[in-house]
This record gives structure tokens, sequence and C-alpha cells, in this order.
């Protein structure tokens, strides 16, 4: 298969320099997209048909239509690349930023041509240590190449672009929440309308984009969308960082062409289930997605195949179940995660997942009630879309109220004996 | 008082941002990056720096996970609790630190030596169990190999 994502990453994950980048191919697609209106480079993005990568799946090219531009269009715009990879069970941006930072580098600039952006953040988790040190090296780097800063290669297009290191909460993965914190406030959501691209960081028209959406830019523009689309084995374009871990014989990464099926991923590259373990279940993409189990194994991990299965594509790294590991605790442990990230803006998020915590904590210990349940399903409606402020509680519900689907024999098995089957003693 | 070192790191980090509030976390950051943690007098200092009442500034520094409002130790453990790590052995790792360390989560040793904290996924999870201690990430972690991990930091 074609590597794009990947193409630039040595065995050794150490980034080329701005010189060995070029070198390899890289930046051509900066001057390419600096001879065109930035119209012409948003449509070319359209076709490609590229996807959002953080989760959400929107249309990468149809988003930048939202920003307004022109003479008229209020300035500074401002685009982030969402590089606070905090969802549970994905590990898939930190091989981007630590191993290729100029492909984000030249991505960013691509979009912000696009969008007549003035100002670019990069916003990074605190933990990243590696991925920010080699970032700011690289952004110091591609300043000094004259890809970034006053009159980029003589076009009039300007772009400073700066490094954020975050203070780390999940919540800053949230877009509203992103540029609360890059304005030095709490991570809380902010209501929509106004969306970020009319009104976002400080106010201004903003652009937030995930690493890996933003890694492909410089592919599309130089070989172009249908070249893109292409890749995939689906009706979703590219290629896709696909991720497992779990108690699998080879957990890990691969570049793989979107539209791979979960069987592939985890019989073919994963290996299989390790000696001695029968396979349950999965997590298709990232902590906040429905279960699969093994009647899903063919489904295709693009955004429409997900879906249609019952769960979402989410981030693409998945999280396998065993038949060793308890299905209510690790729905505890990830309720506690999700709980304990709530900002605590809205009601059903706060009190709803610590509430969702406590039950799946009696259960685990031995004190489940029949009608705990019903009153997890509760919650799960308690916590939909349309109820909350942002995506984070209705994203927490999705592993419990299929793990009720899926498992019920298990979570009342608990509630019978009034203990743990899964653990001796 | 902040030192003209933080200041000047401060002020560096204001050219990057149109308001002086946004800088509140990277500032509260490089405060914390010399000290260990965010003390009162530390977060009074810089609030009035970047014109951000105090507890307005208390309010940020309390909701991030890697802001510390409290001493810790000559070095920070965080352990990974999230959900990979749990399935691939976190009881375990967690059980054999509070043993060796003589302290549970959110503690310090008597001799500040280690603060030990949980930590969300640290996005390594294709090497669970995973901790950080300082700025360096240790992965698929076995009791055994924390002994070892643990003697690097005096």
């Amino acid at each position: 298969m074609e590597k794009v994502l990947t193409r630039y990453i040595q065995p050794d994950g150490v980034p080329l320099d701005a010189r060995a980048y070029e070198q390899a191919g890289g930046y051509q697609s900066v001057p390419k997209a600096l001879k065109m209106a930035p119209k012409e480079v948003t449509e070319i993005v359209k076709q490609s048909n590229l996807r959002g990568r953080g989760g959400a799946g929107f249309p990468t090219g149809m988003k930048w239509t939202f920003v307004p531009t022109g003479p008229n269009a209020p300035h500074p715009k401002y685009l982030c690349a969402n590089a606070d990879e905090m969802e549970p069970g994905t590990f898939k941006d930190r091989l981007l930023l630590e191993s290729a930072p100029h492909q984000l580098i030249e991505g960013m600039i691509v979009a912000a041509y696009a969008i007549e952006a003035d100002v670019a953040y990069i916003f990074v988790r605190g933990e990243y240590v590696l991925a920010i040190e080699r970032l700011q090296k690289a952004v110091a780097e591609a300043y000094n190449a004259g890809y970034l800063g006053q009159n980029i290669l003589g076009s009039g297009f300007s772009l400073q672009m700066y490094v954020h290191a975050s203070g780390g909460r999940y919540m800053c993965g949230e877009e509203t929440g992103l540029l609360n914190a890059l304005e030095g406030k709490r991570a809380n959501p902010r209501t929509k309308p106004p969306f970020p691209q009319v009104s976002g960081l400080f106010g201004k028209p903003t652009i937030v984009q995930n690493v890996e959406t933003l890694s492909n830019l410089p592919h599309i523009l130089n070989h172009g969308p249908e070249w893109f689309k292409g890749l995939s084995k689906s009706e979703d374009a590219g290629t896709k960082l696909y991720g497992v871990s779990g108690k699998v014989k080879r957990p890990g990464l691969w570049e793989l062409p979107m539209g791979t099926t979960i069987r592939e991923l985890l019989e073919e590259h994963a290996g299989g289930m390790q000696e001695g373990l029968a396979f349950r279940g999965v997590l298709p993409g990232g902590a906040s997605t429905d279960f699969l189990t093994a009647q899903h194994l063919d489904v295709k991990m693009d955004f429409g195949g997900v879906q249609k299965a019952g769960s979402r594509l989410g981030t693409g790294t998945m999280i396998v179940l065993d038949d060793r590991t308890c299905p209510v605790g690790m729905v505890r442990n990830l309720e506690h995660f999700f709980a304990q990230e709530s900002c605590g803006w809205c009601t059903p998020c706060w009190s709803g997942l610590s509430w969702a915590e406590q039950i799946l904590t009696s259960i685990e210990e031995g004190r489940g009630r029949p009608e705990d349940l019903e009153e997890l399903e509760f919650i799960c409606k308690f916590c939909a879309p349309g109820n909350t402020f942002c995506a984070l509680a209705p994203g927490a519900v999705e592993p419990l109220q299929s793990a009720l689907k899926y498992f019920r024999e298990d979570f009342e098995r608990h509630i019978l004996a009034q203990h743990c089957p899964w653990r001796t003693h | 008082m902040l030192s003209p070192e933080e200041r000047h790191e401060i002020e560096e980090e204001l050219e990057r941002y149109p308001t002086k509030r946004a800088v509140s976390i990277d500032a509260l950051r490089i405060v914390q990056r010399r000290r260990g943690w965010v003390s009162d007098e530390a977060l009074r200092d810089v609030a009035e720096l970047l014109e951000v009442s105090v507890d307005e500034m208390d309010s940020v520094a309390t909701f991030y996970n890697l802001i510390f409002r409290k001493p810790v130790g000559r070095h920070v453990i965080m352990v990974c609790d999230s959900v990979s790590c749990w399935i691939m052995g976190y009881d375990r790792i967690r059980e054999h630190l509070t043993k060796r360390l003589g302290i549970q989560l959110g503690e310090t040793t008597p001799d500040g030596r280690f603060t030990l904290l949980p930590i969300v996924c640290l996005g390594t999870c294709d090497h669970a169990p995973a901790m950080m201690v300082d700025q360096h990430l240790h992965r698929d972690l076995s009791p055994e190999k924390i002994d070892g991990i643990l003697a690097e930091y005096p």
C-alpha cells in the first residue's frame, strides 16, 4: 500500500529536519497552494472528500467554507491544530507529532492559506513532552526556511505559528473547550451558535482541526483529490491511522486504506488474541464509542460502516475486550474517566456520569441491586445528545449503553451473585 | 515574588497572544517548572502580572490536571489509570507502586522523594501499562521493571 501519512517517518522515529524534509519532497504543497486562490485550495479539499480524523468526521473542505473570507472579513483569523490527544485508547496523533512535525506544519500552512488565517496555534497536551520539544524545533526551522512569518515565499501571505502546551484536561479536545483554554480560561464548552468558524478564538473566525486531518493536506494538494479518493477501500477517502490495544498478540498502529475491516486489523495486523484468550468485544474508535462484538468483525472501519453497525469510527483506535476481563469493570473504568474529566458545566454530565460510576462500582463490588440496570439505562437517556452542552456526556454513555445491551447477562450475574465473577477471591 | 527569569519567560509568552489573560496557563506552568508547584503567593503574583483576579486565576489553576496547587516531591510519578492500561494490568502496577513507596495515590513519601498521582490515558496504549516520571515516559511496565525505574530517580 502507498504510504501517505507515514511517508516521511523514519524507522527510529526521529523526525527529518526542515532541509531533509524538503529533500524528501516535503513543503512542495506550499508554493503550489500559494499560487492558487484560497477558494481553489478549499475546492480541492472539498473534492477530496477528506473528513475530520478527530472523531466527528465532519467534511474538512465544507467546514472551511463557513469562514468569512475576502476584504471585509474580520481579522486576525485563527487556525488551531487539535493535538490534545486525550481520548483513552488513542495513540495515533502522538506518532505524527513526534515523527513528522513538518508534515503537520505544512498542512497547517495550506489550511491557514485557504481560510486566510493570520495566526496558527498547535494545541498539544502537556504530557506529550517529546512532541512539544520536536514541534518547537520544527516551527523554528520552518520560520528560518521562510515557510512561516511575513510574506511567505514572496506571496504576500503571512502566518505566525505558536505551540501551546496544555495544562491537561480531556475537555480541551472539545472544539470550543480548546478555544477557552487558549484564552487562558477553564476549558468549558461554549454555546453554539455562534460557531467557531464565525466567532471563535478571541471572538474571531477560527478553524480547529485534528492533527491527522491536517497532515493529509500536503498530499492532497500534491497528488489531487482523485488520487486521494483512490487510496481508500470505501466511500470515505484516503488512508487512516488505525490502532489496536488490549490483550492481542501485537498491539500497534498502522496506516491502512480507509475501510479496512475490524477482522483484518485484529487478526492480520494485531496478530489475533493472546494465547488462551477469546475475543468478546471492541470499542472501535476510542473510549467514547459503542461496543461492537463478534458479529461485527467484518464491519469496515470507515465513517458509514461503523455507524451502520451502531457505533462510531471515532479516532480509529480500537480497544479490545477479552473473555478474562470483566466488562462491568471495564465500563466502570471508562465512566470513572468521564466523570472525572467532566468540566461540571451542565447537570446531565456532572451528575449523570458520577452517578453512573457509583452504580457501576457498587455492582462490581457486590452491592448491586436489580433496579440498577434500569437506572443506568435512564442515565444513558439523561446524557443523550440535545440534553448536554457538548459531546462529552453523550460519548461517555456510548460504551455504557452498548455494554448493557451486549453484556447484560454479565451485569445480571454480578447482581445475582453479589460478587464480580472475574475476581478470584 | 516572581524571579526575573520567570517574568522574562512569561513576557515572551505574552507576545504570542492578543490578551494577557490568555497566558494564564503558560505562566502557571512556567512557575511550576521552576518551583515544582504553584503556591498561593505564586498564584497571586501571576494573577497580578496578567491582570486577572486571584479567584479567577485559581479557578484556572485548579481546573487543569498538570498544575499542582500543593507541594510535590522531588519526582512526580503519574501512573496511567485509563482503559487500555487497566486491561493490561494497572491494578498490579498501582499495588506495586503503593507498596514499594509506602504511600497511596495523591500522597508524597515522607522523605520528599516521590509524589504518586493517577493520570489519564498517556496515548501509548500499544505499550500499556505506562507511567510518566517527571518528563519521562515509561512503557510496557511490570512490577519488576518498576523497581529499576524508581532507582533512576534519586
